[in-house]
């Protein structure tokens, strides 16, 4: 073994890195582009109206797709938010959480989809999959920032990779799982692929879809701590901050701030899946 | 014409289904086959005709290829060879688009699970097939509407499905495979999934329908009962060939082997023959003839009760020799002493409905037609020798008529 000299792996990914960054720099620019303005638009619209205006918004909303138990936590909840003075970056964070989970179910159904009728597709998509899923993701912020340089847009993308592959794999399955005779019914009637897809698979496949969907989002929640690492804004830059300054108290304020976005967007999408 | 006009159809499973053909060709067996290649034939060089409104049944015993072959009807199952001409058209030869034009339009389908989808309510289950047609709202509701109705489902649209029975759910697959007006239905094993006695209802409501609707029916079973009960004809499948085609009264008392003949052997023969498969021919007389004419008549057919009718053979009652003597004692005419309380049946009753009326009537039952017509009595000794399985009556006509 000791004969085998050292594959230069790193190198070819260094290569790979480089030319990608020559060759397609405006095509990773106009990515920025969107992704950046997505971000933007999304963290205005939730920061346009004084933080009380939006409170209340998102307790009638949680109010009408959960009950009232939901809608009094999501006022607490988010007053505590107020108070603690997180506000501002609580939004930032939640614009990037939106951001990267819009993209992944924009991105991730049709690929499920693609997986639910090709072996082929699945079987070339899955090993990615599970590739995205357990290479640690500091490995490739690298590559996302040398990309889409420092800031938040980078953050997204590393959310994507990380929080994307629930959404395809429970798509996929959900459609997998529609009764072969209905299919097979749906067939016998003279439907189209399209059809087929839309007025069957599709509703048959939500509720596994939501459950996919509900853990892209906690996923996406889960990256803005090391999103902050390369220069997002946000609540998890506090915690970024606290930990590398060593301050235990805005640590905790930080934490629980997105521990209250958690269980909100959690129970939230949960709640609106159950009610169909 | 046949509407549906099947040949040679063959379907192998594996991996070379075209040389599994061939061998098929070659008169192999469907047991060699799988022994030398461990390929699977799922139906062998079937051909077979179906008339324009008739209820065609296959049947044969799980394995047997029955739902393979009617897959292959409409293509959800891809025939290996063989044709299927669908009024002279080749399913078989037709593209995407035309396949789907054809099973839009022309043939609908009920399964044995009912598969209906559950996120849909049973009117939307029902015009799902107008639906892909791309039929204006408004249209299908009422189409729609119309199958349900037609099925008894009226008041039931907005339910969704698991809200339920089977019987009902079933309804609701019928009236999803009758709402575009197909042609021709195909029906899975539609009523296998259903307890007997609704099973018995359902049967019965198919045969009203179809009294009503006259499509072609293909319908597919594994029970006999259920074939001889519905089924105009039936196909009998084993190891995917069709063995024997013929109508219920074909295939019971002419089995065309050892197989067909071992399948029917426990047939509840008293539930398919009917009254006029046991029936014999009377001694009539018409009242106008009198009394003495009576006496005279049954001397020389001994028997000792003629059945009287009018000159449009309508039937009008009995007379028994004791009666008629009476009469010419008392100088009566023979209307006079016509017994009126004969038990009357239609031809098509079957036999099994009839065994109490008969142990209890003192005279034989006539079997008379719509227009009371008289076409036949039944005796005791006719009917048990029927079942018996002596299936043509006439054959052993004189012991009877002694006994009547």
């Amino acid at each position: 073994m000791n004969n085998v000299p050292k594959l230069p792996i790193g190198d070819w990914v260094e290569s790979v890195e480089d030319w990608l960054t020559d060759h397609l720099g405006p095509l990773f620019d106009f990515i920025r582009a969107v992704i950046g303005g997505m971000v933007d638009g999304i963290e205005v619209a939730l920061t346009a109206a004084p933080s009380l205006v939006l409170i209340v918004l998102i307790a009638a909303l949680a109010y009408w797709i959960g009950k009232w138990k939901l809608a009094a936590f999501a006022v607490i909840g988010l007053l505590l938010i107020d108070n603690l003075g997180l506000w501002e970056p609580s939004m930032q964070s939640l614009a990037l959480v939106l951001t990267a989970s819009i993209l992944s179910i924009v991105f991730g159904v049709p690929i499920g989809i693609a997986c639910a009728r090709s072996n082929a597709v699945r079987n070339t998509v899955t090993p990615i999959l599970d590739f995205m899923q357990t290479m640690p993701a500091f490995v490739y912020l690298l590559p996302a920032v040398s990309f889409f340089s420092l800031g938040v847009v980078p953050g997204v993308i590393a959310s994507i990779i990380f929080a994307i592959p629930p959404t395809i794999r429970l798509t996929n399955l959900g459609i997998r799982q529609v009764p072969g005779e209905l299919t097979e019914a749906a067939d016998a009637f003279g439907s189209s692929p399209a059809q087929k897809l839309f007025k069957l698979q599709l509703p048959i496949a939500m509720p596994t879809m939501m459950a996919g969907i509900n853990q892209t989002i906690m996923l996406a929640l889960s990256m803005v701590v090391i999103s902050s690492m390369i220069g997002a804004q946000g609540v998890g830059a506090y915690v970024y901050r606290a930990v590398t300054q060593a301050k235990t108290g805005v640590g905790f304020e930080a934490g629980i701030a997105i521990v209250i976005m958690a269980i909100l967007l959690d129970r939230l999408t949960q709640s609106a899946f159950k009610k169909k | 014409m046949s509407i549906i006009e099947v040949k040679q159809l063959t379907k192998v499973f594996g991996h070379d289904p075209k040389h599994a053909v061939k061998l098929l060709g070659q008169g192999w067996s469907k047991e060699k086959i799988y022994r030398e290649t461990k390929m699977t034939i799922g139906v062998n060089q079937a051909s077979f005709g179906i008339e324009p409104g008739e209820i065609f049944v296959i049947m044969g015993l799980s394995g047997s290829g029955k739902s393979t072959l009617v897959r292959l009807l409409n293509r959800l199952i891809e025939p290996t060879s063989g044709q299927v001409l669908f009024k002279g058209r080749d399913i078989v030869g037709m593209n995407k688009v035309e396949l789907r034009e054809l099973r839009r339009k022309h043939i609908g389908m009920v399964f044995q699970k009912f598969a209906l989808y559950p996120h849909r309510t049973v009117l939307a289950n029902a015009e799902y097939g107008l639906e892909v047609q791309g039929i204006e709202k408004k249209q299908r509701r009422e189409l729609a509407m119309n199958a349900l109705k037609l099925v008894g489902l009226e008041g039931w649209e907005q339910s969704y499905p698991d809200q339920l029975s089977g019987g009902m759910q079933q309804r609701v697959g019928l009236a999803r495979g009758l709402a575009n007006d197909p042609d021709i239905l195909l029906m899975d094993e539609a009523f296998s999934a259903l307890d007997p006695l609704i099973r018995k209802d359902m049967q019965h409501e198919l045969l009203l329908l179809q009294a009503r609707m006259k499509k072609t029916i293909v319908f597919i079973t594994h029970d006999l009962d259920e074939a001889l009960r519905i089924g105009d004809r039936i196909a009998l499948m084993k190891d995917g060939s069709i063995v024997q085609i013929g109508t219920p009264e074909e295939i019971l008392t002419r089995p065309a082997d050892k197989f067909v003949e071992r399948f029917v052997e426990d047939v509840d023969l008293s539930k398919v023959l009917t009254a006029s498969h046991a029936m014999i021919r009377p001694e009539t007389i018409t009242p106008e003839r009198g009394p003495r004419v009576a006496l005279q008549l049954m001397r020389e057919s001994g028997v000792s009760t003629l059945y009287v009718t009018d000159k449009e053979k309508r039937l009008l009652g009995a007379v028994t020799a004791d009666d008629a003597s009476r009469a010419v004692k008392e100088n009566l005419p023979l209307e006079a002493v016509i017994q009126t309380n004969v038990v009357m049946v239609p031809p098509d009753e079957v036999l099994n409905g009839l065994f109490d009326s008969m142990a209890e009537a003192k005279l034989p039952i006539a079997v008379v037609d719509e227009q009371s017509r008289l076409r036949g009595i039944l005796i005791k000794g006719a009917v048990m020798s029927t079942l018996a399985g002596n299936r043509d009556a006439s054959e052993g006509g004189a012991f009877y008529e002694q006994r009547a």
